[in-house]
């Protein structure tokens, strides 16, 4: 497990680098992911792919419900991430 | 030798500015490979040449303009008789950092040469979007020795024989090669070019590779890409869609057709297929979207290619354009060349490489000139469908709305399926209705058995 916050901030870089217009602070962390930042199905495997990536984590498609808002994503995250 | 004129790049498309030169005087080139770096509207466009041949000389300076049909460079041709012809310059620059840029007296003959070469133009000139004659003559005319300004034009000293002689490109130094302006801004910026790795032709670094060009390249980029205040005058990449769309309305008889596809089985075959696979190696929906539109345009023609001055050219490949959206900017759809023949995979890669390449303000001319048929997906977006404007002078576009779970009946029961809305946009005046009917079922036909895309 790791901290939350950490798994915050990498989370906001990582969505940062895909939708640079958009600002954490600005969006409802419990809405839709891909609404709040305006995100496409390519943009999505992107992040995927990067967060799989940084934390050396598999993230099959089983996984993506639970990618489906700020907050749950950072859930799933911590609770992944060693 | 005849003169590379600046291809058209799309419908919605006048002029750029010369950014940058990709190769140097003496390289050989091959059909594809790029030489020069062009702004526009949509971004920085990487202009390829259609043939093989020899870069004999730029025609045009860093900084200008340059509308299509534009002389941009001389290209000597495979076995032709010398005619001054000669490597004008060394092509390497040394890396000793007091290497002192001279043009050795030898250059001039080559420069001076008087132009008779016949305009070379593209191969499919139904595409130009204006008549070029009339602007290459004004521009081969009048040749100008001192159009290109020496620091234009990489020169360097041998360092081993410290004399200023003319080496041709391929002679083997340890010297780096480096286009001019990357090298101007390496210097400016202090970074040492032995620390660069080159991505341009045979290693060459180009301006994306200085760190410090990465930013001043979408620096430039930007003005381009400045989201819309959404009111005052159009600017920049919205002007150019409106003039693209407004003509194609203008000019094109639209006629629209419908139709929903079942998407279980395709849906099916993604999941089995990204099952076990890193993220960086699934495949989306989208793909197979494309790949079904490649494989039926191929059997349809008439829905593939180009018209232009009341004459359709139907295209013997298929190259789909993909509508990419810019964020808070625009659309683009450049070309996904011979998609009909890209295994899935393959397709997948080059989409996701040609998305983020775009999204960076960055194209190959020839995605911007080859779409022969293009797909909007707006699948992500909630809507269900969508009726598109073709982009002339393409005679077709397929939209594909959001998969949606309906009641369906299947075998006489009715269950939850997953569909989707597919529209087609025709062009009247080379297809109609029952053709188009026809295309629309290929494409569901290739999706309800996704294996055999």
């Amino acid at each position: 497990m790791s901290s939350p916050a950490d798994m915050e901030a990498a989370l906001g870089e990582e969505l940062h680098r895909i939708a640079p217009d958009i600002e954490v602070s600005d969006i409802d962390r419990k809405g839709e992911l891909r609404e709040e930042f305006d995100i496409d199905s390519m943009d999505f495997l992107n992040l995927v792919t990067a967060l799989s990536k940084r934390f050396d984590l598999p993230i099959p498609e089983t996984d993506y419900p639970r990618l489906s808002s700020f907050d749950n994503a950072v859930a799933y995250l911590a609770e992944k991430v060693a | 030798m005849s003169a590379f004129l600046m291809p058209s790049l799309g419908a919605d498309m006048d002029a750029g500015t010369l950014v940058e030169w990709l190769v140097t005087p003496g390289t050989a080139v091959k059909r594809g490979d790029t030489i020069a770096l062009v702004e526009t509207q949509k971004g920085a466009i990487e202009i390829e040449v259609f043939e093989d041949g020899v870069f004999e000389k730029p025609l045009v300076e860093i900084g200008a303009k340059v509308p299509v049909g534009t002389a941009l460079a001389m290209i000597g041709h495979p076995g032709e008789a010398g005619e001054g012809a000669e490597v004008s310059a060394v092509v390497e620059v040394a890396e000793t950092a007091d290497a002192k840029v001279e043009v050795p007296s030898s250059t001039s003959p080559a420069v001076t040469e008087t132009a008779k070469p016949v305009p070379s133009v593209p191969a499919e000139p139904a595409k130009q979007a204006a008549p070029v004659a009339a602007p290459v003559a004004a521009a081969i005319s009048q040749p100008e020795p001192a159009t290109i300004s020496t620091p234009d034009v990489a020169v360097g000293i041998d360092a081993d024989t410290g004399t200023g002689d003319v080496v041709r490109a391929g002679a083997q130094t340890t010297r780096v090669k480096i286009t001019p302006a990357a090298r101007r801004l390496a210097e400016k910026s202090g970074i040492e070019i032995s620390g660069l790795t080159g991505t341009g032709p045979d290693g060459t670094i180009v301006l994306a590779d200085v760190p410090v060009a990465a930013a001043g390249v979408e620096q430039a980029a930007k003005p381009a890409m400045q989201p819309d205040a959404g009111s005052g005058a159009l600017s920049g990449m919205r002007a150019a869609i409106a003039a693209a769309m407004t003509r194609s309305n203008q000019t094109i008889p639209h006629y629209y057709l419908a139709h929903h596809i079942d998407l279980s089985a395709a849906e099916d075959f993604v999941t089995q297929y990204n099952a076990g696979r890193d993220a960086g190696a699934r495949i989306l929906l989208g793909a197979l979207f494309v790949k079904a539109v490649a494989r039926a345009a191929k059997k349809y023609p008439e829905f593939n290619g180009f018209f232009a001055e009341d004459t359709y050219q139907p295209s013997p490949e298929v190259h789909v354009g993909v509508a990419i959206n810019i964020r808070g900017t625009g659309l683009v759809a450049p070309a996904i060349h011979n998609a009909d023949q890209l295994e899935l995979d393959g397709l997948m890669d080059a989409m996701r490489d040609l998305v983020s390449r775009v999204r960076a303000g960055r194209f190959r001319s020839s995605e911007l000139s080859d779409p022969t048929i293009t797909i909007s997906s707006l699948g992500d977006r909630g809507v269900e469908a969508l009726y598109g404007i073709i982009y002339p002078p393409q005679v077709a576009l397929i939209g594909f709305g959001m998969p949606v779970m309906r009641p369906w009946v299947v075998d006489g029961m009715v269950g939850p399926r997953r569909i989707v809305e597919v529209t087609l946009a025709g062009d009247h005046r080379v297809s109609d209705g029952h053709r188009g009917a026809l295309f629309l079922n290929a494409i569901e036909g290739f999706l309800l058995k996704p294996e055999t895309l």
